[in-house]
């Protein structure tokens, strides 16, 4: 399930329709990552977010078939918005699942890293402090790099 | 040919008519470049019809390249 949308979702409708797809696995693990309130140490009074309208819905697909293939997974969920959003709402969602749970956590830990430093996404904050645009830090570039001591 | 600029790069100038001797992705940026120099940054990346390039490649009227800022996902 890869979906690049600018409605909201709902995490837990999601992650019982990854359950009903999974059948035969012993193992789901989500995440589902929210808007900031503050970031900086300035307030965050919201986010916009720009994509491409049909490289990022590519790049996540092939970011899921990764994770499918190294981890075994028999079901594999990446639903992200891509609108103006307000903090607390809900960004993104990854759920993984697979025959046991190590598999499944590190499945969902591995999207999220490629998705930080790879998913043709460029967010604006507004922040007290005024719009900054946002890219992937320096850490979550050294998360990415830790799954490239292994294969894919 | 049809230029797209993703996120901060949409807030500068929108690209004008191109040059019939602009053939390839490096004599493109480089055009470019001369207006908004940002273009010219090694991080700023090419896709060209929804590929992404690592080298130059050739242009053709039918092309569609999109000039894609670091990226900020998750």
């Amino acid at each position: 399930m890869i979906r690049v949308q600018a409605e909201p979702f709902d995490a837990a409708a999601l992650l019982a329709e990854v359950s009903a797809r999974a059948v035969g696995a012993g193992a789901i693990a989500s995440f589902t990552g929210l808007v900031r309130s503050e970031n900086d140490g300035a307030a965050v009074s919201g986010l916009e977010l720009d994509h491409h309208p049909r490289l990022t819905e590519q790049v996540i697909a092939g970011i899921g078939a990764d994770a499918v293939a190294r981890f075994a997974l028999t079901e594999v969920a990446i639903v992200h918005r891509h609108a103006a959003l307000v903090p607390g709402e809900a960004i993104v969602f990854v759920a993984a699942a697979a025959a046991h749970r190590r598999a499944a956590f590190d499945a969902v830990d591995y999207v999220m890293d490629r998705l930080k430093t790879e998913a043709p996404f460029w967010k604006r904050e507004q922040r007290s402090d005024g719009a900054h645009w946002l890219e992937a830090r320096d850490s979550d570039h050294d998360d990415r790099r830790r799954w490239e001591a292994e294969v894919p | 040919m049809k230029i797209l600029f993703f996120g901060r790069l949409k807030e500068g100038a929108p690209a004008g008519p191109v040059p019939l001797d602009v053939g390839d992705t490096d004599a493109l940026r480089a055009w470019l470049g001369r207006d908004r120099p940002e273009l010219l940054d090694a991080s700023i990346r090419i896709a060209v019809n929804d590929e992404m390039i690592h080298s130059n490649r050739p242009l053709g009227d039918e092309d569609e390249i999109a000039f894609l800022p670091p990226v900020s996902g998750g």
